[in-house]
């Protein structure tokens, strides 16, 4: 019986050892957390690759973007992370960069189709390494049901004052939301609310700037103007929007009981699938406003391990990828992700057609947390998601706001502390 | 005894309450046999003939991983529960068996760990598993959850021990029986109960567990239910067909275990275990 | 000395007897050393040390915990979380724990129709993943769905609901009760197990006595399960200063709105693996831990010496 029982120990011991190492050898396996589009890059980007690279094999392998930072930085401490990793922009990646995670990508031969302003996300400050190959972009703006537009007899708003008396009629008509947003995920208040129409108050890359170098301060008038607009909203939304989480916005608006959604462009196809008949229209400016800006942020990049033990078709991937061929094939599956390299890209789908002509009629810029001022402690990207739903929810005064964004920058940021 | 009336208050006490415990969960598992619209239309009918489906569970197994989640989930409970057991009864026997010098310092040692969260030591125990390159391994984690549960078993177990009759042990040791002979053959044995004690107070909150699996094996297809479940939900947060299957997938085959076999787990939970 | 006479007690020689407590101990203890005991202790090792950027460490003392507990930037997010834990221990000590007792005093009644399936069920919510415990609560209370609503509108209360997930004066409370709702089975039944183990002639004594029904529950049982009551009481604290999953599966790490429902776990959770935008910080992260690990300490600590010694006191 002892030697029996002893073997059996033994046995599941070694079982679970050799369940422990799963090392592979030859394949790519890609970290992501782009679980949503799991299914499109296993069934058309990669069998694309795969086309003209036979005999390089590659697995999707994404996590919940809400434990993607935490189980990628776990993985490549670890070295048990994939061989490609799928870049969040700026400070994240930069970290990673620092500390040996991600592979310099100057030298690959694709990196020539990309402009400064796209590699800028994943270049390191003094703008010598870039560490990962720009993917895509997301532009905000607001989506909206055409068929409910049309049974209500609404136009697309022009403007700031238009947008709030549209919302109006679709409030006194009574039959829908009219604005489909929640505050309990936090991160929509700031990203879909505060970014989508900050830029025109602060003039896109001028007030982003401004606030980097500390010749502006989030007490200006042109940030608390945003969360005043901000506020507006209130009455607008969806009953019980307090306890309204992404994937509820997601549904109501889905499901066709709301009339406008505040969007990213990357929920296009979310809606694709439930089959809404839906229109866009850009962040209204307010009314005397000639210029127009966007946020069209950089949001998406992929690197390599620099650990890999597959470097060299590794990089033959991401060179792949800063190819026309993959701009085409990533721009068409993924309506509403716009690629970042220079190449000619025809978008089908039309609502995606509609946010990415707006690059022509505005000014772009990217988001204004995301780049050296969510570095410090308190986290700016936090705070910033905190205030913004607590102006929505009406507990928090847009002066008030504002002045907690100020406070916690200049406790740590040099140049907002003169 | 009782008056009638008071007969019926307690029942209706009891009742009330436990309709308020099973109500969330037959309200999950009925939804997810049923068609979107009916789910959102008139979610507190059951399923009739007009309104059942079971496109979430498709989507749900097509999905394939779930099965592996499973297996993941059962491997990881069964070898806590076997290593614990196994461990922490010989370490159990030992301490109450041999008085060595250092007895009550080793029991007390080892008890720190019943009151002393094992989360809290997280930071270092990535560190160490990265090191070992046991990320997205199973041995990880039932190599951590083995720490976690061992000191409360030698605690039961030792104490059950205890109980048994020194004659027995002497008797087995004048027949020439080694000391291990003693442990496998007659104390194991009647351990059994004492042991069923352990595995039911190790089972649940390693079957449970979101995280240990979430910061050691996040992913690459060790995920144990309780996650992969987690990351379902993420993924499909929209499709309530999906969502709601989802749930009833990781509900069901633990409520079914747990009718088979409540009688043995209450008798567990209750028996000797908390003096 | 003690070794020799245990030595020719059981009849082997010296390293014989040194082999057989090698191999019925060291499993245990090398696993339970290596994997809490080191880790536990690294942790509170980490804490001494200021983490520089590039990821330098050098040695700062205390000068973490002073940080943690004085810098407006690190102070008010820590009193912030340990006065909601609190606040979620406090609901647990006047929800859970009362309901618990009451349920088990009435399934530990004489004569009682369908005992066990009553226990069974009531039992049942402990039994699954607290992940799916907040999902399925999600979904229940989304104005989206309105369940809730629905319910509420039924027995005439329904101007009581609202978006309580979503307001920083119900969040807390909400989480804390869906949290009761799940573990009530756990104190249900360790008094369950005490109240049964009380001989029957006690209580028939004081009802010879003339005390009725009530009275014989509180002047005699529940004199007798005070000890059970504390073990209770110390599991629960234990539990809620060491809880996470619900809050990370309902309100995110960022336990909003407004950090209302920030406990000790998600703060720490959130200081070391950082969120969107927010990079992890392992030595502030293990600064946090050891706090939980010295408040869990200092609970336990006044069980064992406040607690249990009144206890022994009164029962005996």
């Amino acid at each position: 019986m002892l030697k029996t029982t002893l073997k059996i120990a033994c046995l599941a011991a070694l079982g679970v050892c050799a369940m422990a190492a799963s090392a592979s050898a030859g394949k790519l396996t890609i970290e992501s957390w782009r679980n949503d589009d799991a299914a499109i890059w296993k069934d058309q980007i990669i069998p694309a690759f795969q086309k003209s690279h036979p005999d390089i094999q590659v697995e999707f392998a994404p996590t919940a973007p809400k434990e993607y930072n935490a189980a990628l930085n776990a993985k490549l401490q670890g070295g048990t992370a994939g061989d490609i990793i799928t870049c969040r922009p700026f400070d994240a990646s930069l970290e990673l960069f620092n500390k040996g995670y991600l592979a310099p990508v100057n030298d690959l031969a694709s990196m020539k189709n990309f402009s400064d302003v796209a590699k800028a996300a994943w270049t390191t400050d003094d703008g010598k390494t870039t560490f990962c190959v720009p993917m895509g972009a997301v532009i905000h703006g607001f989506i909206y049901n055409k068929d409910i537009f049309k049974e209500l007899g609404l136009t697309e708003p022009k403007t700031e004052e238009e947008f709030l008396a549209t919302l109006d009629k679709i409030k006194k008509d009574g039959k829908y939301t009219p604005l489909v947003l929640g505050t309990k995920d936090q991160w929509e208040a700031a990203t879909m609310g505060f970014q989508n129409i900050g830029p025109n108050y602060w003039k896109g890359e001028e007030g982003r700037k401004g606030l980097i170098a500390g010749t502006q301060k989030f007490t200006d008038a042109a940030y608390v103007d945003t969360f005043k607009a901000l506020a507006k909203w209130a009455p607008y939304l969806g009953d019980g929007y307090k306890a309204q989480a992404y994937p509820d916005s997601q549904n109501l608006f889905g499901l066709g009981k709301g009339a406008i959604y505040a969007a990213g462009s990357w929920d296009i196809s979310t809606f694709r699938g439930q089959n809404v008949n839906m229109g866009a229209f850009k962040a209204p400016p307010p009314a005397a406003q000639k210029d127009c800006y966007i946020s069209d942020h950089t949001d998406i990049g992929i690197g390599m391990n620099a650990k890999t033990p597959n470097a060299k078709d590794a990089k033959v991937f991401l060179d792949w990828i800063g190819s026309d061929e993959f701009a085409n094939i990533f721009a068409n599956a993924l309506p509403g992700f716009y690629p970042l390299s220079n190449a000619k890209v025809t978008v089908k789908d039309d609502v995606a057609q509609t946010f990415v002509s707006w690059r022509g009629q505005c000014k772009s810029t990217i988001r204004d947390s995301y780049q050296i001022l969510s570095r410090g402690q308190p986290n700016m990207e936090n705070d910033l998601w905190n205030v913004s739903a607590q102006v929505l929810n009406g507990t928090m005064t847009p002066e008030a706001a504002a002045a907690q964004i100020q406070d916690g920058l200049k406790k740590w940021y040099a140049p907002q502390q003169k | 005894m009782r008056s009638r009336f008071s007969t019926i208050a307690i029942h209706a006490v009891l009742l009330g309450y436990t309709a308020l415990a099973l109500f969330p969960i037959i309200l999950v598992v009925m939804n997810s046999m049923k068609m979107k619209r009916a789910i959102f239309l008139s979610p507190l009918t059951p399923p009739g003939p007009a309104s059942f489906d079971l496109i979430g569970y498709h989507r749900v197994f097509s999905d394939g991983a779930i099965g592996t989640y499973y297996m993941n989930s059962i491997i990881v409970t069964l070898g806590t529960i076997f290593f614990t057991l196994l461990f922490g009864a010989m370490a159990g026997f030992a301490l109450s068996e041999y008085k060595f010098r250092f007895n009550k310092l080793l029991g007390l040692y080892l008890s720190i760990g019943i009151m002393v969260p094992i989360r809290l030591g997280s930071v270092a125990i990535i560190s160490l598993v990265s090191g070992m390159n046991m990320i997205n391994t199973l041995s990880a984690l039932i190599c951590v959850y083995v720490a976690q549960n061992l000191p409360l078993a030698v605690f039961i177990l030792s104490e059950f021990v205890h109980q048994i009759p020194k004659d027995l042990r002497e008797a087995a040791r004048c027949d020439g029986l080694s000391e291990y002979n003693i442990f496998f053959h007659i104390i194991l044995p009647l351990l059994r109960p004492a042991m069923a004690t352990v595995a039911v107070f190790t089972m649940i909150p390693v079957w449970n567990d979101l995280w240990f699996p979430l910061l050691l094996a996040p992913s690459g297809g060790k995920q144990t239910i309780t996650l992969g479940v987690q990351q379902f939900l993420g993924q499909y947060v929209t499709d309530w067909n999906a969502v709601l299957a989802a749930l009833s997938t990781a509900i069901i085959p633990v409520l079914i275990f747990y009718v088979l076999f409540s009688r043995q787990l209450i008798r567990g939970l209750t028996s000797g275990a908390v003096k | 000395m003690a070794d020799n006479q245990q030595i020719e007690m059981v009849g082997m020689n010296r390293s014989a007897y040194l082999r057989v407590l090698a191999f019925f101990l060291a499993p245990a203890v090398l696993i339970y050393t290596l994997f809490s005991v080191y880790p536990l202790l690294a942790t509170i090792f980490d804490s001494l040390y200021l983490r520089h950027e590039g990821g330098a460490l050098t040695f700062n003392g205390l000068g973490n915990f002073q940080t943690l507990l004085t810098d407006e930037t690190w102070s008010k997010p820590f009193w912030n979380a340990l006065r909601n834990n609190l606040i979620f221990f406090i609901i647990h000590m006047c929800v859970q724990n009362p309901v618990g007792l009451a349920l088990a005093a009435l399934l530990s009644l004489k004569q009682l129709a369908f005992r066990n399936t009553y226990r069974t069920l009531i039992f049942m919510p402990t039994m699954l993943s607290v992940v799916i415990i907040g999902f399925i609560w999600q979904l229940i209370l989304s104005p989206l769905w309105g369940i809730w609503k629905m319910g509420l509108n039924a027995v005439g209360l329904g101007v009581l609901f609202g978006p309580y997930l979503g307001q920083e004066h119900t969040a807390l409370i909400t989480i804390s009760l869906i949290s009761v709702w799940q573990f009530v089975g756990i104190p249900m039944i360790l008094i369950y197990t005490a109240l049964l183990a009380i001989p029957d002639e006690l209580v028939d004594a004081a009802t010879v006595d003339g005390l009725n029904q009530w009275q014989a529950f509180f002047h005699v049982k529940l004199p007798l399960i005070w000890p059970t009551i504390g073990l209770v009481s110390v599991l629960t604290f234990v539990a809620n200063f060491n809880a996470f999953d619900l809050i990370y599966a309902m309100q995110g790490a960022l336990a909003g709105p407004n950090f209302s429902t920030d406990i000790m776990g998600t703060l720490f959770y959130r200081t070391f693996f950082g969120n969107q935008l927010q990079l992890g910080d392992p030595t502030m992260g293990s600064t946090i831990a050891t706090m939980m690990f010295v408040i869990i300490l200092m609970g336990l600590l006044v069980y064992l010496y406040v607690i249990q010694r009144r206890i022994q006191r009164y029962s005996f």
